[in-house]
């Protein structure tokens, strides 16, 4: 499992390096986002701190789905993905590989990202900002892993690119709400995010387990 | 149905196809097709665009599901379950652009954990390629690529080739060479099926050869082997 | 003998529909408080009720029709089908509910939407089932029907975890009124037109359900017969 899950990983890094294809057009798009909503809201003072968090989760998310409707263009284009399906691994570790790849991309877009965001926002963080590093990632994980499965099932539909967000949308609902509600928690100090860390990892755990059980299903479909 | 029982000895069964029928929507792109498959035989598979070629490889190849009938191949049910053993190798090269031939090969080498493979430069040396060359296969000509698509199909040593218009995009030089090699795995006692428009450079290797028409098997005859 | 029976069903929910709409209207005393605008809870209500049930019964659809899609095809399609009909019911029954809470939330609340829990939940709930449905007309080709079923599985997992976020987010939504807590509970009278309107909107959804399936069954099986025609065709 782990090593074959490795083979796939360093090929998706190393496609990745070689173009900073996804990297490079989700930091743009998600220092748009930003810029279009400092524009729109006039972020200052104590609303800043109250909408930062809804604003950098929906950046995040808007930037994820550019890149994440990519993620399987590579597999697709050139047919790779039968010879994928050819090989006698399980198809679950290519998607893991796939969605820890893009985790590392949005991760990476995330840590430009935040200062600029905190500069152009003017934040003073209130709470414990060290929970920020468990909410992000948690919320991260749930938008990739979803996404890429989304990705996946809406490869062989028409308009592909228009169908991932309208599918991802709905079930990332709650994952979004229980982020930017700790991202909000956490940027003003008045509550305890703890409750919605927690149910990000349950929602992580239980979309991870299923996508991993239904992704062989959804890779040979026909 | 012209079926293989006229074959004089019998080898053992590569693959059988059961009054296969496949559908996409309400096009029929096969149509009752039964043949039986025996190891170490090379098939030629003829017909104009559209006439199921592609359909069929991609069924014995466990890509596709029969809509009716039932396809068997080394005795499984499933060609799925068979696939580590079958080489599949479409008109698209089936390699990331953005590797290079070496990377693509130990990448794909290393899917098939507990099989006996190839190395990646043995499989670029048998189809006449040079293993050193480091450029990404984005900057391979079409005949390059399609000669690394084969060794990628090489890699797992396969019982069954499977090889849907490999001379397309190839000189005729590069496709005698192909012809040559395939040839030599003939004798191994690997069963070869190749879909091809190029009837004359596929036939001096053929043992039977298949004409598709519609769908349906129009012609099945022996052919001439002489490599 | 089919006929009569579906004929004799129809009947018996149309004479449900009527008693139900009879006992919110007439038979039920008025309520204290909200007067005339709360009868609207006899079908608010059971609406909400009868989406949950037809999008379990997507669920069974969708978890049938990846269980059986390999080795009974036959019975996957009708799986396939009832996955459908289930969703398309629902998203009609929650359509309902969306447009009966607003209508009483601007009488009780003096607002028509509030981002309360129930209400979002609702919300997402009906966005997830058009997507699936969205999904169902965007994707082609026979892995459509694989293709929706898992989507279906998803969204169903989602709907208790969109459940308890939007709990834990805010609750102003008249909490329960049936096994809610103690001052829970309503007059019998009130009790009565209630009962009666479940069983109506469900009998109603069950027809509905019955028709949508047998036109999503008839069309399969045209569509087998196109492809049959194709295959016998020389």
């Amino acid at each position: 499992m782990t090593g074959i899950l490795w083979v796939h990983l360093v090929k998706d890094l190393r496609i990745e390096w070689r173009s900073r294809e996804a990297v490079n057009s989700m930091l743009f798009f998600a220092l748009l986002v930003v810029v279009l909503f400092s524009l729109s809201f006039d972020p200052q003072g104590a609303f800043s701190r109250d909408i930062a968090g809804g604003v950098l989760c929906v950046a995040t998310m808007f930037a994820s789905v550019s890149a994440l409707n990519q993620a399987w263009a590579r597999e697709i284009r050139h047919q790779v993905l039968d010879a994928q399906r050819m090989a006698p691994t399980p198809g679950a570790d290519m998607f893991l590989a796939k969605v820890l790849a893009n985790f590392l991309f949005v991760t990476v877009v995330q840590v430009v990202l935040a200062p600029v965001f905190v500069v152009m926002y003017n934040l003073r963080i209130l709470g414990d900002a060290w929970k920020l590093a468990l909410v992000l990632p948690l919320g991260t994980w749930a938008l990739v892993a979803n996404g890429t499965f989304f990705a996946a099932l809406s490869i062989r539909s028409r308009n592909r690119e228009l169908l991932l967000p309208l599918i991802l949308f709905p079930i990332f609902m709650p994952a979004l709400l229980a982020m930017v509600l700790a991202t909000g928690s956490i940027l003003t100090g008045d509550s305890d995010p703890t409750l919605w860390i927690k149910l990000l990892l349950g929602y992580d755990i239980i979309f991870t387990t299923v996508s991993l059980l239904l992704f062989e299903i959804v890779l040979h479909a026909e | 149905m012209p079926a293989s029982s006229l074959a004089p000895a019998r080898p053992s069964l590569c693959a059988r196809l059961d009054q296969v029928s496949k559908l996409f929507g309400s096009f029929a792109a096969l149509r009752h097709v039964s043949a039986d498959l025996e190891s170490g035989r090379c098939y030629v598979l003829l017909g104009e665009n559209g006439a199921g070629k592609s359909t069929l490889l991609r069924i014995l190849a466990g890509l596709l599901h029969p809509s009716l009938g039932t396809v068997r191949v080394f005795g499984d049910s499933e060609p799925h379950k068979a696939r580590a053993r079958i080489g599949y190798m479409s008109h698209a090269p089936m390699l990331y652009d953005e590797l290079t031939a070496q990377e693509n090969l130990r990448y794909f080498r290393n899917l098939y954990p507990g099989r006996d493979c190839l190395t990646p430069a043995e499989a670029l040396r048998q189809v006449g390629l040079d293993p050193d060359l480091d450029r990404t296969l984005g900057q391979y000509s079409q005949g390059m690529r399609q000669r690394t698509s084969l060794a990628r199909v090489l890699l797992p040593v396969p019982e069954l080739l499977l090889l849907d218009e490999p001379f397309s995009n190839m000189d005729i030089e590069s496709a005698r060479q192909m012809v040559e090699l395939l040839a030599g795995f003939r004798q191994t006692n690997r069963t070869i099926v190749i879909t091809t428009h190029q009837r004359d450079l596929a036939a001096p290797i053929a043992d039977w050869i298949f004409t598709l028409h519609a769908g349906r098997v129009a012609s099945f005859d022996p052919g001439k082997p002489s490599v | 003998m089919k006929k009569l029976a579906i004929s004799l069903y129809a009947a018996f929910t149309v004479y449900l529909l009527i008693r139900g709409f009879h006992q919110a209207i007439f038979v039920a005393p008025d309520e204290s408080t909200m007067h005339e605008i709360q009868r609207i809870f006899y079908y608010h209500v059971p609406s909400a009720m009868s989406a949950f049930l037809f999008f379990a019964i997507s669920l069974v659809g969708s978890i049938g029709f990846l269980a059986s899609r390999r080795n009974q095809p036959e019975f996957a399609q009708r799986f396939d089908a009832l996955a459908l009909a289930g969703a398309e019911v629902g998203v009609v029954f929650c359509s309902v509910v969306l447009v009966t809470g607003p209508i009483w939330g601007r009488r009780a609340w003096g607002i028509w939407w509030t981002w309360d829990a129930r209400l979002t939940t609702t919300l997402i709930l009906w966005l997830i089932y058009v997507s699936y449905l969205l999904l169902r007309r965007f994707a082609a080709g026979p892995q459509v029907q694989t293709l929706a079923a898992v989507l279906g599985i998803f969204g169903a997992i989602d709907v208790p975890i969109v459940y308890m976020a939007n709990r834990w987010w805010r609750t102003q939504h008249p909490s329960p009124v049936f096994f809610g807590g103690a001052d829970s509970g309503i007059s019998p009278k009130m009790l009565a037109a209630f009962l009666w309107n479940i069983a109506a909107w469900i009998a109603w959804g069950v027809l509905i359900l019955g028709f949508r399936y047998y036109v999503e069954r008839q069309s399969q099986k045209a569509l087998a017969h196109e492809a049959q025609q194709a295959l016998d065709h020389v």
